[in-house]
């Protein structure tokens, strides 16, 4: 193969285009609109440079901070649960049986279901009135009836059962495909020397895994970061703000509010949440 | 009782579809449905089922269609062209691919409210063929590796042209791959909610996802009809995974682990 830039250039360029306009160009221009003041759908009254200003009202705002340690506990919980399960899903999968095709398939319904249509389902389970959720908690003694979604202290609970329940597909699969790559050699050298099932596990799957497992925990936590559609759907970020994720807060700002400045601060602080994530990971990694 | 916690929660939603009025709020639960199509019909008739299904298909399906035609350009590019930055380009695409939605939403709205493309088929589905191009690069790129460039570069000898290569050669040889990419990409825009709601305002032309979470009803819930939406909804998702577990797993873990 001779060297061949420029025809590859040619080859890239569609694909180039749309991912210069509506990635690169916008996440720049969320960097810049970060220090703006600007209505979304006043744009005639033009743009004012503000400095830091954004930033600093993010600051000094209580929600804000609050929507911040929210996701983080959200983070923080869920995405460890959902690699830890996803890592028991993926070795039962990768063990041979019947109807080992039709079980992975099964376990990959939850990723596949739409988004919005999981909140529904999940919110007519935590229903107060007829949820399933209550009936397995206290079956006939309605007087007793939570209403989870109500409440500031099981709310978040809430969507962060539905997360998992979700989410976790993701992980096994990411696992699953770092158990397919460990070679059976390995496993039958070690039955020679006599090693045990928890003895292989650790010695020899684990270790062989572990970059799968580091790339569920980066995915994870990279998406769990952007948390949204489960919020919306569930709870619309209340009540008393006790669901209200960052990316449900920026979006107020900027389409509900139309303040697209301040929500562009919040933009730059979650992709700059993101980043460290991904930097941290890929250090642990390499 | 893996499989059972994956598919009850859903099938319950399932069954609530076709349950009666009466059966949805009952305590105890009851399990067995009336098999009532009442649900189907006025989601149908009073909510637009059958129009939030028309625009899925029509935004999912342009933008698969797109995605997959100049991704692969993409991927052949990166694949069987030598130049030095090719890597580069790779990384590139997998750090955008984690770019947080709400990071660049703002001013994406911007761009598509200039053009005018706010509230259209080719508004959402230019959004969703540039976020969906990582994916389809990256799985597309690790099928293409694996195909024997000796077909290839006989084809090139013989006088055929890069772009006759890949479409005479490549392209049939690459065909599971150029499949499972377009399922992931299908499914990916079949889902997508966060972008199609602040990009499709007008009910018309909302999408399944958009048209099921802004379900009316403040204080009572018209339970059936949005499970009935939801399982119209799902529904050639499930059937597309039940069918093509290999390949979506096979896709997922390209898409990754290969990095």
């Amino acid at each position: 193969m001779k060297n061949s830039g420029r025809a590859a250039a040619l080859f890239l360029f569609p694909s180039f285009l749309f991912v210069l306009i509506f990635s690169l160009v916008p996440i720049f221009e969320s960097f810049r609109l970060s220090f703006y003041r600007m209505i979304l759908t006043l744009p005639w009254l033009g743009q004012k440079f503000v400095g830091w200003q954004n930033y600093l009202d993010l600051l000094t705002d209580p929600v804000a901070s609050h929507s911040l340690l929210t996701t983080l506990i959200f983070v923080t919980v869920t995405v460890p649960l959902e690699v830890l399960l996803g890592l028991a899903v993926a070795l039962v999968i990768n063990e041979p049986f019947r109807g080992r095709g039709l079980l992975r398939a099964v376990v990959l319904v939850p990723w596949a279901i739409p988004s919005t249509v999981a909140s529904q389902m999940w919110r007519f389970i935590f229903n107060d009135r007829y949820g399933l959720f209550n009936y397995f908690l206290f079956g006939d003694q309605t007087e007793l009836y939570l209403a989870p979604l109500a409440d500031p202290q099981l709310a978040l609970g809430a969507i962060m059962v539905a997360d998992v329940w979700k989410t976790t597909p993701f992980a096994a699969l990411m696992i699953l495909a770092g158990l397919q790559a460990v070679p059976d050699e390995l496993y039958e050298a070690a039955s020679v020397d006599g090693a045990g099932g928890w003895q292989k596990f650790r010695r020899i799957t684990l270790p062989m895994i572990k970059p799968a497992i580091l790339l569920a925990f980066l995915f994870r936590t990279i998406d769990a970061l952007r948390v949204f559609d489960l919020v919306f759907v569930m709870t619309q970020g209340g009540p008393a703000d006790s669901t209200n994720v960052l990316q449900f807060y920026g979006y107020k700002k900027s389409f509900a509010e139309g303040m697209i400045g301040a929500g562009s601060a919040v933009s730059v602080l979650v992709f700059f949440l993101a980043l460290l994530f991904a930097l941290l990971y890929i250090r642990i990694l390499g | 009782m893996i499989g059972a916690l994956s598919l009850l929660p859903f099938l319950w939603f399932v069954l609530t579809s076709v349950k009666s009025a009466g059966q949805i709020t009952a305590i105890p639960p009851q399990i067995m449905p009336a098999f009532h199509a009442d649900f189907y019909r006025s989601a149908v008739s009073e909510h637009g089922l059958f129009r939030y299904l028309a625009n899925s298909v029509i935004v999912a399906g342009s933008t698969t269609l797109i995605s997959i035609a100049i991704g692969a350009l993409a991927a052949y590019a990166l694949t069987r062209f030598r130049f030095s930055w090719a890597r580069s380009c790779l990384m590139l695409l997998l750090a955008i691919s984690m770019f947080p939605q709400i990071s660049i939403a703002g001013p994406v709205w911007k761009i598509l409210s200039h053009l005018g493309w706010l509230n259209t088929y080719q508004g959402i589905s230019a959004a969703y063929v540039s976020l969906s191009l990582p994916l389809a690069i990256w799985i597309l790129s690790t099928f293409f590796r694996e195909l024997p460039y000796e077909i290839e570069e006989a084809a090139l000898i013989d006088g055929c042209s890069r772009l006759q290569a890949l479409r005479k050669v490549v392209l049939p040889l690459a065909a599971p791959g150029l499949f499972t990419a377009a399922i992931l990409v299908f499914i990916h825009a079949w889902n997508e909610f966060f972008f199609a709601l602040i990009i499709l305002t007008n009910s018309n032309l909302q999408t399944l996802p958009v048209g099921i979470a802004l379900f009316p009803g403040e204080y009572t819930m018209p339970w059936g009809e949005i499970a009935a939406a939801s399982t119209m909804a799902t529904l050639p998702l499930v059937v597309l995974t039940l069918l093509f577990q290999r390949r979506i797993i096979r896709g997922l873990s390209a898409g990754a682990v290969k990095g």
